[in-house]
């Protein structure tokens, strides 16, 4: 066969860049657009003469002084890191018993339960969130962090059951059977042996459960009510956009700092996290 | 298998005793995530049929049967009827567009090439980053005075000196751009599960193909979207899933505006319910959701069925 250069294939390729490169440019511009402006003098920003794409007066560290020293921006993050540690512990000790007992002591029973239990994350906050309100007020939770602890591992805990089931099945049954003749009970073989090399599914249960804690929106604005209590995913959006006074340098710099680190790590898991979606939903 | 771990038996073997049958450990480790997930989805879940049925305020605490009085109102309401024709609106087109364009994406992202795991990043952005945060980005981006897109536009020649449409101030325009805002952050999850899909063909039928003298289109139409179809109809299922529930992106956008032309049910159930104080009315807002969303999930079972026999 001729070993030449195809000009139908090389423009096959052409295409095949532009249009990852469009796609590309289409998914990551806001985020570009939020770097550019949080450097931005305002009244460089504010004056429509000007091309936006440069800098027309140097660059500015203000607005990040701004957002760190004038506004609650480093609350919310505090708020944000005590209310994702809390849900990611009470999750761990939720659904990795849960999953491992899915995936090896219940049997074909267990089966219709684990995805009864998956089924239980599509219910949306948006038909929970109204009777959860009454709860928490019940509770006397109302605008305390404590209501986000207890309510947020309601969309963790489905999930990432799930998740860790599918994990634990793909562990040879050997290896607790050699553990068990070893003289350890289940649960010893369970703790001292299938733990140890699950860290995989445990981390990846860990990053999952905080990312999801930090894109919440709908239940901390319906039960934080002062801005000192609020989360990064509520605080930037509601109580930095207030009035008709957008300061928006600061917004942007708080909403790139609030979310692309936490995205890039979640980009490490993402493939076993939607591996869960897929073959969890396809294969059950 | 570690040997150090084999070698030091320790509490739990202790313990052991009481959980001597696999059963009882089974219902045991499951118990915990059972109840939890019974008190704070179920019985909240329960409690707003309830309330979708009586009459519940923020203010009052004794609630009154009133049948389908809820639903019934909210069927005469024209904020209502607009909320459920946008979301329909809102959720058809979002997902149509979505799913054509993360399978062309899907398709080009398949060849290999230098930096694939940037442009991976770059391309899952919206989906990782949380969206109300992202939806910032947008409003900026937006901006009646200073948006960069009517800049552009405007010095690239396609806008006229006239031409300085408000995105979000303008109903029709207002919807088209949160159906793009939403399209730009589902766009990733639907791209990544057809990437999964179309890896999992084996290759020999794609060599097959080629010896066959199949050109790229036939190649696509007759085997690659047939063999497919089933995980894009899951990608399909859970994009209409999170775009009938979801308020979040309105919320932050036009808060329903201008004149309800961007308001869905969701965010319609927000506004009556804690804004307003009429928890039932939002209730029985939120429930119109239920249909759908049951339909979606029998959908997802049976796709679950049908690959378990293959």
């Amino acid at each position: 066969m001729a070993v030449k250069a195809d000009p139908r294939k090389m423009a096959g390729g052409l295409v095949n860049f532009g249009v990852i490169a469009a796609f590309a440019a289409f998914a990551s511009f806001p985020f570009a657009w939020m770097v550019i402006t949080m450097f931005k003098q305002t009244q460089d920003l504010l004056d429509p003469s000007h091309n936006p794409f440069v800098y027309n007066s140097p660059p500015t560290l203000e607005h990040l002084r701004v957002l760190f020293q004038d506004t609650l921006f480093l609350h919310w993050v505090a708020n944000t890191l005590l209310v994702g540690v809390a849900v990611v512990l009470i999750t761990l000790v939720l659904a990795v018993p849960a999953g491992y007992s899915l995936a090896r002591l219940t049997g074909s029973a267990g089966e219709k339960l684990g995805i009864g239990i998956f089924l239980t994350y599509l219910v949306p906050p948006t038909i929970l969130f109204i009777p959860l309100s009454r709860l928490v007020a019940t509770l006397g939770l109302t605008d305390r962090l404590w209501a986000l602890v207890l309510v947020y591992p309601s969309f963790t805990v489905p999930f990432c059951t799930w998740l860790l089931m599918g994990f634990f099945k793909v562990i040879p049954k050997d290896v607790e059977e050699a553990a068990m003749i070893d003289g350890h009970s289940r649960l010893g073989a369970f703790f001292r042996v299938i733990l140890p090399m699950s860290v995989a599914g445990l981390l990846t249960t860990v990053i999952f459960s905080f990312t999801l804690v930090m894109q919440e929106f709908v239940y901390g604005l319906t039960f934080i009510t002062t801005s000192k209590n609020l989360t990064l995913s509520v605080g930037v959006p509601t109580f930095l956009v207030r009035g008709d006074v957008y300061f928006w340098g600061s917004l942007m710099g708080a909403c790139f700092l609030a979310s692309v680190p936490i995205a890039i790590l979640y980009n490490l898991f993402v493939d076993r996290f939607i591996a869960g979606f897929t073959v969890g939903a396809v294969k059950g | 298998m570690t040997a150090p771990a084999l070698a030091r038996p320790g509490f739990a073997e202790r313990a052991a005793g009481v959980t001597d049958s696999t059963r009882w450990l089974g219902r045991l480790m499951l118990a915990p995530a059972v109840l939890y997930i019974a008190l704070v989805i179920g019985v909240p879940f329960l409690m707003a049929i309830g309330y979708s049925f009586s009459t519940v305020t923020i203010g009052t605490s004794t609630p009154r049967f009133v049948g389908l009085e809820n639903f019934r109102s909210a069927l005469e309401d024209t904020a209502f009827l607009k909320a459920l024709g946008n979301t329909a609106i809102f959720s058809l087109v979002s997902q149509t567009l979505v799913i054509v364009l993360a399978s062309i994406l899907a398709i080009a992202l398949q060849r290999k090439f230098r930096g694939k795991w940037l442009v991976r990043l770059l391309i899952l952005l919206p989906w990782v980053a949380p969206i109300s945060l992202g939806s910032i980005g947008w409003l900026w981006i937006f901006d009646p005075v200073y948006s960069v897109i009517n800049w552009t536009l405007r010095h690239v020649g396609i806008f006229g000196p006239d031409t300085w449409p408000i995105w979000l101030g303008q109903p029709n325009l207002a919807m088209a751009s949160i159906i793009g805002v939403h399209v730009w952050r589902t766009m990733p999850l639907a791209t990544i599960i057809s990437l999964g899909g179309l890896s999992s063909i084996p290759q020999d039928i794609h060599d097959a193909a080629e010896v066959d003298g199949a050109g790229f289109f036939r190649h696509l139409f007759v085997i690659t979207l047939p063999l497919v179809l089933p995980i894009l109809l899951v990608a399909v299922l859970f994009g209409l899933v999170f775009s009938v529930t979801d308020m979040i992106v309105v919320y932050v956008l036009t808060r329903g505006g201008p004149f309800d032309s961007t308001q869905v049910l969701a965010s319609l159930a927000f506004f009556k319910s804690i804004d307003g104080g009429d928890l039932s009315g939002g209730a029985a807002v939120a429930l119109f959701l239920l249909p759908v969303l049951a339909v979606c999930a029998v959908l997802l079972l049976r796709l679950a069925r049908r690959a378990e026999v293959v």
